[in-house]
């Protein structure tokens, strides 16, 4: 049994296609790479959502704004 | 027609191989610009040498004896043999220090090179071999430079130049390439028994670079005031994260010169000599098995984009981490990205990052180390699991285009993956022990708080004071 399909490379390199793992499971592959990236977005949006609200909650966020305008 | 497409193919391959040197050199401008700017501004000048300066050590050392090792060690250490094996080509002709291949030469035979016993033929055949030493000498070189300065980062601000410059030489032109003619090599033991398959150094530069970095952590200490009275770490920031994280964004553009040296661009299946039939061309791996460019580019962005998206989730938006976790995502996939699945190499690539980096913090509040750029936890775990998944990802396949060598397994993986790690640590943690004993590791403490560009700091301040009074004198 072998992942890619091939046990020996004792073979002639113009009939071989494809040669990575689990071939035929395609559609899975993409369904659990979809989920990565929508997961993502959904996970940084909800980070990105709790910073900024902490951020407003912060006191004396005034001080600190002119002292970072001074800054530059 | 024959002659002249050999004569092509060995151009193009030699012309292959200095595009990637070049490409190469750019991870040790990164390494520097990232080290550089994770430490304190009275210990630049210090960090920046002490890197700078594994480039020729290794290099030298390299050409003495490291290349040498690559042809001499694949069935055990030369002398001491595991196996019986006559893939290679013979180590004192074609890489040692006084062999004629190892000077300018081109593609025939001489009564110099008669002399030295090298023929036109066999393995040592002048059309394929002579032209290309200096350039694969130069690729694996370059190699071994990033397999020492990888530990440069980790022992910033309190190691003697001295002392990382014998670990260095001992990492980059002893152990790893002691790994790779293992494990790395069409020929290699470790290939052959184990079915060892690492086809862009997970474990073969990055796993024994990060076991190397975790012994010298070891012995070396944190640096003073790392951790409080209490045991807790305190965080140490970089004086410029703006420079650390352009550095990390440089060494990306160096791994693509990387990952394009770990190939053979074009090569017959006669030329190979394995079990390939048919007259039909290919890239390769190291180990002369099929592979594409192609391939490689698609998993090499697919896994540094799995793990750079997991890096800022799991660091909450932290540039160092998720740089470095793109990098350990790239190397997490390095393994298996001659055959991966791009979608696979992307979810590998978010995967090993992320336990990675709960294990640095893990062991950095468990054993007090002190791994000032994570360099343990991107090369060092991430190689180990790199290697570790790709035996059960391609479990099965062919490591080899050879009759008679192992397939890929988990368990194959999983021992080769302790070798890499081990190789590493055991013998840089003898050196580091040895150093630490007659005094030689660590910078003293003054010196350490006073910061390591003691040297010509008074000299510095004097002459730019003297600059500035006499600037302001003219304005008078």
């Amino acid at each position: 049994m072998s992942t890619i399909g091939y046990e020996s490379w004792a073979v002639d390199l113009k009939d071989v296609g494809a040669i990575y793992p689990f071939q035929g499971s395609e559609g899975i592959m993409v369904f659990l790479g979809l989920v990565f990236w929508i997961g993502w977005h959904v996970l940084q949006m909800r980070q990105e959502e709790a910073e900024i609200e902490a951020e407003l909650k912060a006191e004396n966020r005034e001080e600190a704004a002119r002292k970072l305008i001074d800054d530059y | 027609m024959g002659d002249n497409l050999s004569t092509v193919n060995v151009i193009f391959t030699e012309f292959y191989y200095w595009v990637t040197v070049v490409f190469m050199f750019l991870i040790h401008v990164g390494f520097c610009m990232y080290e550089v700017g994770a430490s304190r501004r009275r210990n630049h000048m210090h960090t920046l040498m002490k890197n700078t300066m594994a480039i020729p050590l290794v290099t030298v050392t390299f050409f003495f004896f490291g290349w040498w090792i690559y042809f001499a060690f694949p069935t055990g250490f030369y002398w001491f043999t595991f196996v019986e094996d006559a893939l290679f080509y013979d180590p004192n002709l074609v890489a040692g220090p006084t062999s004629p291949l190892m000077g300018t030469h081109l593609s025939g035979v001489n009564e110099t090179d008669i002399a030295a016993g090298i023929t036109a033929d066999g393995l040592n055949g002048a059309a394929i071999w002579h032209r290309l030493n200096g350039v694969f000498w130069a690729a694996f070189l370059l190699f071994s430079i990033t397999t020492a300065s990888i530990v440069s980062g980790a022992v910033i601000e309190r190691i003697r130049m001295g002392a990382f410059w014998m670990i260095a030489v001992l990492l980059g032109s002893v152990l790893w390439i002691t790994d790779a003619a293992w494990g790395w090599s069409a020929g290699g033991w470790m290939v052959k028994y184990l079915g060892y398959h690492d086809a862009y150094a997970s474990g073969v530069v990055h796993g024994i670079a990060g076991g190397a970095a975790l012994a010298a952590l070891i012995v070396l200490g944190p640096r003073l005031g790392k951790f409080r009275p209490d045991g807790t770490a305190r965080e140490i920031p970089p004086h410029n994260p703006w420079m650390v994280t352009i550095g990390l964004f440089m060494i990306y553009t160096g791994f693509w010169g990387f990952y394009a040296a770990c190939n053979i661009p074009m090569i017959s299946p006669a030329s190979i000599g394995g079990q390939i039939t048919g007259e039909t061309w290919t890239t390769t791996n190291i180990y002369l098995a099929p592979t594409t460019l192609s391939a490689i580019t698609m998993n090499f962005l697919m896994a540094l984009s799995g793990g750079m998206m997991a890096g800022y989730v799991f660091s909450k938006g932290d540039a160092f981490w998720t740089y470095s976790a793109g990098l350990c995502g790239i190397i997490g996939a390095s393994a298996g990205n001659d055959l991966y699945h791009p979608i696979q190499a992307m979810l590998i690539g978010a995967i090993v990052p992320y336990v990675a980096y709960k294990i640095h913090f893990w062991v950095e509040r468990t054993f007090k180390i002190d791994d000032a750029v994570g360099a343990v936890a991107v090369h060092g775990y991430g190689g180990f699991m790199g290697v570790v998944i790709a035996g059960f990802v391609l479990w099965g396949a062919p490591s080899s285009p050879y009759e008679g060598f192992a397939a890929i397994t988990p368990w194959g993986n999983f021992i080769g993956a302790c070798i890499m790690f081990l190789l590493g640590f055991i013998p840089v943690y003898i050196l580091s022990k040895i150093l630490n004993h007659f005094g030689l590791l660590r910078i003293p403490a003054k010196i350490e708080l006073e910061g390591l560009d003691f040297k010509g700091r008074a000299a510095y301040d004097a002459a730019a004071a003297e600059i500035q009074a006499a600037e302001c004198a003219m304005l008078k």
